[in-house]
């Protein structure tokens, strides 16, 4: 049972391999993933987070509580390179919100009693048990060269997101050394226990250029493939045991 | 790097449309080097067309075959040489806009205006690590997959915005 929305401006797909899957189950995640995006999108004025911006004293709820948390955590293990304050001061937490959302969509699953699915927003997953022919999920890499696939990942039970921008290099330097700034890549796809910590990593390690994937290969759990724009990928020391056969 | 970035995205986007939007090849022969109707196709920089005249060679992939389908509007030849601002196209977590520079009929050079923000303050960089990382090209294929990872919503506005400025040029 598949199913694809709009949602968070992001196309959200799922599929619930299960033969006992209901439409119920695909209404739960989607009614789930619209009240995350209510509740933290930086573009509605009704939203916990557009509140908090126009409101200092606001006192956080109990998800924007957890929501912090991650995103310090982030701050602390990333040194820096993930800060939920943009340059103008105004708080967007989205970079950790999506991965958050979805792998509370994917708890909500099991907890409803499903094994294998996937749930995909705007090409962030968490994939758990097999597909409807009984084999592992698999998941494509997206060439950020034009159209197409670059590789095939069989995740398993983990989590894989991408994070490309097209941002220049040269907003990215070293404050120790003053080296050239590194070279950007143009996309940087990651693999972990799960898809918040995919998500996490792939946002703030994308900003550290190709240097991101020696962070990320220092980082236990943790396995990466980066695509410069030269047309080459770099991945990390154990990025091949999730590559599909 | 700039001129580089652009011609892959230009190649890229010519393979793309190859293979999967069985897209003229003679109407784009800058696509022709690597339009093979094989499931791998190797995406080389020394392959790298470039959109200046002439469009000499026509395709020598015989079994692509021809439709009525436009090529990309970034092969389709010269360009008035200017600078060309294009449009702002909304990503998710911010505004992409480029500014494309046109020199001798040629794409010169490509600026972000604007991008989305990803909130810099410091660099770490781990140097033991690097010789523990392996490189390969990439390979573009048509593997079905269940489901594709991808930062899907910026690509998607660079190139909305950089074809709304080349269609000024």
């Amino acid at each position: 049972m598949r199913d694809t929305r709009l949602i968070m401006g992001m196309p959200v797909v799922f599929e619930v391999a299960d033969a006992e899957a209901t439409a119920d189950d695909l209404e739960a995640v989607f009614a789930y993933l619209v009240s995350v995006d209510e509740q933290f999108s930086p573009y509605k004025d009704t939203s916990e987070v557009a509140t908090m911006n126009r409101d200092g004293a606001h006192e956080p709820s109990k998800e924007m509580r957890e929501v912090l948390a991650i995103a310090a955590r982030t701050k602390e293990e990333t040194r820096g390179f993930f800060d939920t304050t943009k340059p103008d001061g105004t708080f967007d937490p989205s970079g950790v919100v999506k991965g958050w959302a979805i792998l509370n969509a994917a708890n909500l699953l099991k907890e409803r009693g499903r094994k294998n699915f996937f749930v995909d927003v705007g090409g962030d997953i968490q994939c758990a048990g097999v597909n409807a022919e009984g084999k592992p999920w698999t998941v494509g890499v997206r060439n950020p060269l034009g159209e197409g696939i670059v590789k095939v990942l069989a995740p398993g039970e983990h989590g894989v997101a991408t994070s490309g921008t097209y941002v220049r290099g040269a907003h990215i330097y070293d404050p120790h050394t003053r080296a050239a700034p590194p070279r950007a890549l143009l996309s940087l796809t990651v693999v972990a226990k799960d898809v918040l910590e995919a998500d996490r990593y792939a946002t703030a390690a994308f900003a550290m250029g190709a240097d991101g994937l020696a962070f990320l290969q220092s980082v236990p759990g943790v396995e990466a493939y980066g695509i410069s724009p030269a047309g080459t990928a770099t991945m990390t020391s154990g990025f091949s045991a999730f590559v599909a056969p | 790097m700039k001129k580089f970035l652009l011609s892959i995205v230009v190649i890229a986007g010519s393979v793309g449309y190859a293979l999967y939007s069985s897209s003229n090849a003679s109407a784009s022969p800058a696509a022709a080097p690597t339009a093979a109707p094989s499931q791998t196709t190797n995406i080389s920089i020394e392959n790298t067309p470039t959109t200046s005249a002439p469009p000499a060679q026509p395709a020598p992939s015989p079994t692509v075959t021809p439709s009525p389908a436009p090529a990309p509007a970034a092969s389709q030849g010269q360009y008035k040489d200017g600078t060309y601002t294009g449009s702002v196209a909304n990503a998710y977590y911010g505004n992409v806009q480029v500014e494309a520079v046109i020199s001798g009929g040629k794409i010169a050079d490509v600026k972000f205006l604007q991008y989305p923000n990803t909130h810099m303050t410091s660099v770490y960089i781990n140097s033991q690590a690097m010789p523990m990382l392996t490189e390969e090209a990439l390979q573009v294929q048509s593997a079905n997959v269940n489901t594709i990872s991808g930062a899907s919503e910026t690509s998607r506005a660079f190139r909305e915005s950089l074809a709304n400025a080349l269609a000024k040029a």
